[in-house]
């Protein structure tokens, strides 16, 4: 583990949230989906340089693998598999009073969370893992000693969940027989 | 010399990025849009399990993210296999227009 000065670490996460809810919110308001993907891949990344700066190295290429490249590889697929980009529902966005209201009281949750959080005091019990002990054993090692040994029936259910979806997928994206003439 | 990074911070990313997903899925009506965002409202939760992990010094966090990411995964094939099936029976994506179950 490379030992970096609090100031670059500050650097790091400033740029990097930036760049997370920049990019966030260009997800959210752009007309095309195909540049919405493409602004979510930029978040996942900045999420992943953050997972970095908390000692996760394990999560952070899990998080660059599995979100910006399998699942937003599949949106961008089926995005352009079903011609979305010119499709009618590019229409501009209908004010409705109802949006308007969904998106007040989530900001006041919002604003809660803030308030929350600034009362938050860190009283939970600390456990084995501290960074020192994590550098000198290794991040995925750990990680790996645990999925294996006391969540091993969890991630047989995972891996039973994962087979299913891919059963699941396979079933729906098929073509029926009556339809095949 | 510079304080380290507080805890706090990591968790108001969270909930910023939670909050930009969230109103997202309630005013866009594209599904795949929707879609996306509830990732990145996935994504915020896991940004809050990892920060509380690593400042209690634990990895159970980790694990807990490992499962969503597995659960996401597999909600992105059935969900997209979904789309696909709608878009083929109806020709559009836009939820206002889906409401078989209106009566």
């Amino acid at each position: 583990m490379i030992a970096v000065g609090m100031g670059f670490k500050w650097f790091i996460f400033i740029v990097m949230a930036i760049s997370a809810i920049g990019s966030a919110l260009m997800m959210a308001t752009r007309k095309n989906p195909v540049h919405s993907a493409l602004w979510l891949v930029v978040t996942f990344f900045s999420i992943a340089v953050i997972y970095v700066l908390l000692n996760a190295t394990f999560i952070a290429v899990a998080q660059v693998m599995v979100y910006a490249g399998a699942i937003m590889m599949l949106t961008l697929f089926i995005i352009m598999l079903i011609h979305l980009e010119q499709g009618p529902s590019c229409l501009p966005v209908k004010r409705s009073f109802l949006k308007l209201i969904g998106g007040i009281i989530t900001l006041t949750l919002l604003l809660q969370i803030i308030a929350g959080i600034r009362f938050y005091a860190n009283v939970g019990k600390k456990g084995v893992y501290t960074p020192e002990m994590l550098a000198s054993v290794g991040n995925t090692a750990a990680v790996g000693s645990l999925l294996y040994g006391k969540y091993a029936f969890v991630f047989e259910i995972a891996s039973v969940l994962l087979l299913l979806g891919i059963v699941g997928a396979v079933v729906l994206a098929r073509k029926r027989k009556d339809e095949e003439e | 010399m510079v304080p380290d990074i507080p805890q706090g911070l990591y968790y108001a990313l969270g909930a910023v990025l939670f909050t930009i997903g969230a109103i997202g899925v309630i005013t866009r009506r594209n599904a795949i849009i929707i879609f996306m965002c509830i990732e990145l409202m996935l994504n915020a939760v896991n940004l809050t399990f990892i920060a509380s992990g690593n400042f209690l010094n634990s990895l159970d966090g980790v694990v807990f993210v490992f499962f969503i990411m597995a659960v996401a995964a597999a909600e992105a094939a059935v969900g997209l296999a979904i789309f696909v099936l709608i878009f083929r029976l109806k020709g559009t994506i836009n939820v206002d227009d889906i409401h078989l179950l209106k009566g």
